[in-house]
C-alpha cells in the first residue's frame, strides 16, 4: 500500500510544484524588468550611477602634479610616460609630455595610491572605444606646463586650494590600500 | 479544396490538362501559400514573442532593437542565417547531412495539411486526420536521428538517439490521450472531432468528464516532449551535449531545425485546441459566411496561441529533466495514467447523459476553481516580492 500512496504523492507533488512555479513566473510579467538599457534609454548618465571607488579610466590634474614620477615608477606595465624638462634661465621645470596609454592600463590603482597629492586618479569614465589604438593614449600635457610646487603652510591661491582638496579627499577616501578613509566614515 | 478543384476541372477552366497535373500544381501552390503566408511569419513571430515572454519572466527586456519593440528580429535572424556559410564537415555523411533538416521540416510542415483553421479553411479534411498527424510528426524523429548520425560526432549521435527514444516513448501517452477524444467523437477526422464539440466550454471534450480533463494535460505534456521543448529538451541539452544533433549545423540548415521547433509549437497548440477545446466553434452570432469564417479563424488562432504561450511559460518555469527522469516520467507515470484516462472515458460512455453532464459540470467547476486559485497564488507571489506594478509590455 505504501508504494501506491508514494506514487500518488509523487504525482500530486509534481502537479503542485509546477502550479506554484508557474504562478511565480507569471507574477514576473507584472514586474518591471531589472535591465538598464545602456546607452540610450537611461534617465541619468551611467557614469553618475557608478560607485565612488569605481576604477575608470585614469585622469590627471596637472595643476597639482608635482612631477615626482612615483606613478611612473609604480606602474607595473609602464603605461604612464612622463617627460620633464627645465628652463635653463628661470630654473623652472616643466612637463614636456604626460601620456597614459589606456590600452595598456589594467586599472590596478597603484599609481593613484602612490601619488602624494592625489593628482592622478581613477575617473568614473569607462567608455574608451576608439577606431585607432593611438587614439586611446591620453595626452594630459598638450603644451608645456609648469610643475606644481607645494607651498609651506598650505596653499594660498583659491583656485588651487579647491584642486588640492579634491586630491587629498581622493587619497583619503579612495586610494588608501585598505580603503580606510571610506570604511572608517561608514 | 479537392471538390473546388473538381468543380473547376468540370467547368473546363484548365482546357484538357490531365487531372493529375492540375492536382499536383494545386498541391505545390497550396504548400507554398501555407508556407510563405502563414507558417514562416508565424514561426518567426513566435520566436520573437518567446524571447520577449521569457525575458519578462526572468526580469529582462528581450530583443527590442529591430523594428518597433524588436518585432522584426526574426527577419534579421533569418537574413543573417541565410547569408552565413553553410558548412558541411568533411567527416560528415555528405548525402544525409544536408538532407536531414528538410526531413525535420517536412515532418512539421506536412501536419498543416490537416489543421482546421476554420469551418472551411482546411487543406484536406482527411478521414484519418489525427492519425495522419501522428504519423507525419513522427517523421521528425527520422530527420533528427539522421542529423545525429550523419554529423559523425558523438554529441550529435547521442542527441539524436535521445530524441528518438524520447519521441517514441511519448507517442504512447499522446496517442492514448488522443484516443479518449476519438472514442467520444467517433471519428478520426479533425473537422469531425470539432463538429462533435460545441462553442461553449461545457461542450468541449476537455470538460466532458474528469478523465478527459486529465488526458488533456497528459497530451499537452507529451506533445511538449515530442516537440523537444524544455523541460524535455535533453536531445539538445547544452550542458551535456553542446547542442545535440544541431552541433555541426550552421547557416540556414541550422535555422531549419529551429524553424520547425517554433512552428511545431503552433501545431501542438492547434491540435490541443482541435481535440479538447472545441476548435473553431463560435456561438451562432452571424449568418454572413465571410464574417463567420474570419470569426472562426480568429477563435481558433487565439485558442491555439494561448497554448503556445503556455509552452513558452512552461519553458521559462521548469528546469530540464535528466534522461532517466524523462523516461521514468513517461513509462512510470504518464503511460499508466493515460491508460486509466482511456478506460475511465470508456466507462463514462456507458453512463447516462444526465449523469455525465453532472461530472462534466464538476470538472468545469474544478477548472474554474483552479484558475481562480492560480491567480490568487500569483497575487500572493507578487505581494511577497513587493515590486512596483509594471504592466506595460516594454520599458
Amino acid at each position: 500500500m505504501g508504494a501506491v500512496t508514494n506514487y500518488i504523492k509523487d504525482i500530486t507533488a509534481a502537479v503542485a510544484s509546477t502550479f506554484e512555479g508557474m504562478s511565480i513566473t507569471f507574477s514576473h510579467l507584472a514586474r518591471r524588468p531589472m535591465t538598464i538599457q545602456y546607452p540610450d534609454k537611461i534617465p541619468v548618465p551611467i557614469q553618475e550611477t557608478l560607485p565612488h571607488r569605481y576604477r575608470g579610466i585614469l585622469e590627471v590634474d596637472l595643476d597639482i602634479c608635482t612631477g615626482c614620477l612615483a606613478c611612473e615608477r609604480d606602474c607595473p606595465i609602464t603605461c604612464i610616460t612622463i617627460g620633464i624638462d627645465m628652463n635653463k634661465e628661470t630654473k623652472q621645470r616643466y612637463f614636456t609630455h604626460f601620456d597614459i596609454d589606456v590600452c595598456k592600463c589594467m586599472y590596478c590603482g597603484l599609481c593613484s595610491e602612490a601619488c602624494p597629492t592625489g593628482a592622478i586618479r581613477h575617473s568614473q569614465e569607462f567608455e574608451g572605444a576608439s577606431y585607432n589604438p593611438a587614439g586611446l593614449v591620453r595626452h594630459f600635457a598638450p603644451q608645456a606646463q609648469n610643475l606644481y610646487k607645494p607651498k609651506k603652510g598650505g596653499e594660498t591661491e583659491p583656485k588651487l586650494i579647491a584642486k588640492v582638496d579634491i586630491g587629498m579627499k581622493y587619497l583619503d577616501e579612495f586610494a588608501t590600500p585598505d580603503g580606510g578613509g571610506a570604511a572608517e566614515k561608514e | 479544396m479537392q471538390s473546388y478543384l473538381d468543380q473547376l476541372i468540370q467547368d473546363g477552366a484548365f482546357a484538357g490538362v490531365p487531372r493529375e497535373v492540375v492536382y499536383a500544381i494545386a498541391m505545390v501552390l497550396t504548400a507554398l501559400v501555407v508556407l510563405s503566408v502563414f507558417v514562416a511569419p508565424l514561426a518567426g513571430v513566435t520566436s520573437w514573442l518567446e524571447r520577449r515572454v521569457w525575458a519578462r519572466m526572468q526580469s529582462r527586456v528581450g530583443p527590442n532593437r529591430v523594428g518597433p519593440q524588436g518585432i522584426l528580429q526574426w527577419l534579421a535572424d533569418g537574413i543573417k542565417n541565410i547569408m552565413k556559410e553553410d558548412i558541411i564537415p568533411a567527416a560528415a555523411d555528405q548525402k544525409l547531412f544536408p538532407l536531414a533538416p528538410y526531413i525535420v521540416f517536412m515532418g512539421f510542415l506536412c501536419s498543416f495539411v490537416v489543421i482546421p483553421f476554420g469551418g472551411n479553411l482546411i487543406v484536406a479534411d482527411l478521414n484519418i486526420g489525427i492519425l495522419y498527424l501522428l504519423a507525419v510528426t513522427s517523421l521528425v524523429v527520422v530527420g533528427i536521428l539522421m542529423a545525429g548520425w550523419a554529423s559523425n560526432n558523438k554529441w550529435s549521435l547521442l542527441g539524436g538517439m535521445r530524441s528518438a527514444a524520447q519521441i517514441v516513448s511519448y507517442e504512447i501517452p499522446a496517442g492514448l490521450s488522443i484516443l479518449t477524444v476519438v472514442f467520444l467523437a467517433g471519428t478520426l477526422s479533425m473537422q469531425g472531432i470539432i463538429k462533435a464539440q460545441g462553442w461553449a466550454p461545457w461542450d468541449w471534450f476537455m470538460f466532458h468528464n474528469p478523465f478527459t480533463f486529465c488526458a488533456f494535460f497528459l497530451f499537452f505534456t507529451a506533445a511538449l516532449a515530442e516537440g523537444n521543448r524544455t523541460p524535455f529538451d535533453i536531445p539538445e541539452a547544452e550542458s551535456e551535449l553542446v547542442a545535440g544533433y544541431v552541433t555541426e549545423y550552421s547557416g540556414m540548415r541550422f535555422l531549419f531545425f529551429f524553424f520547425a521547433e517554433w512552428g511545431n509549437l503552433y501545431v501542438i497548440g492547434s491540435v490541443a485546441t482541435t481535440l479538447f477545446m472545441g476548435g473553431w466553434q463560435v456561438p451562432p452570432v452571424t449568418d454572413n459566411a465571410v464574417l463567420l469564417g474570419i470569426l472562426q479563424f480568429v477563435t481558433f488562432f487565439l485558442k491555439a496561441y494561448f497554448w503556445v504561450f503556455v509552452a513558452m511559460w512552461v519553458r521559462a518555469t521548469l528546469p530540464r529533466v535528466r534522461v532517466d527522469q524523462l523516461m521514468a516520467l513517461c513509462w512510470k507515470y504518464m503511460v499508466p495514467l493515460s491508460f486509466i484516462c482511456m478506460l475511465g472515458t470508456i466507462g463514462f460512455m456507458f453512463m447516462s447523459d444526465q449523469g455525465r453532464r453532472i461530472f462534466g459540470a464538476l470538472t468545469l467547476g474544478f477548472a474554474i476553481a483552479t484558475i481562480i486559485n492560480f491567480f490568487r497564488r500569483v497575487g500572493f507571489q507578487f505581494r511577497q516580492a513587493k515590486p512596483e506594478l509594471y504592466l506595460k509590455p516594454h520599458i
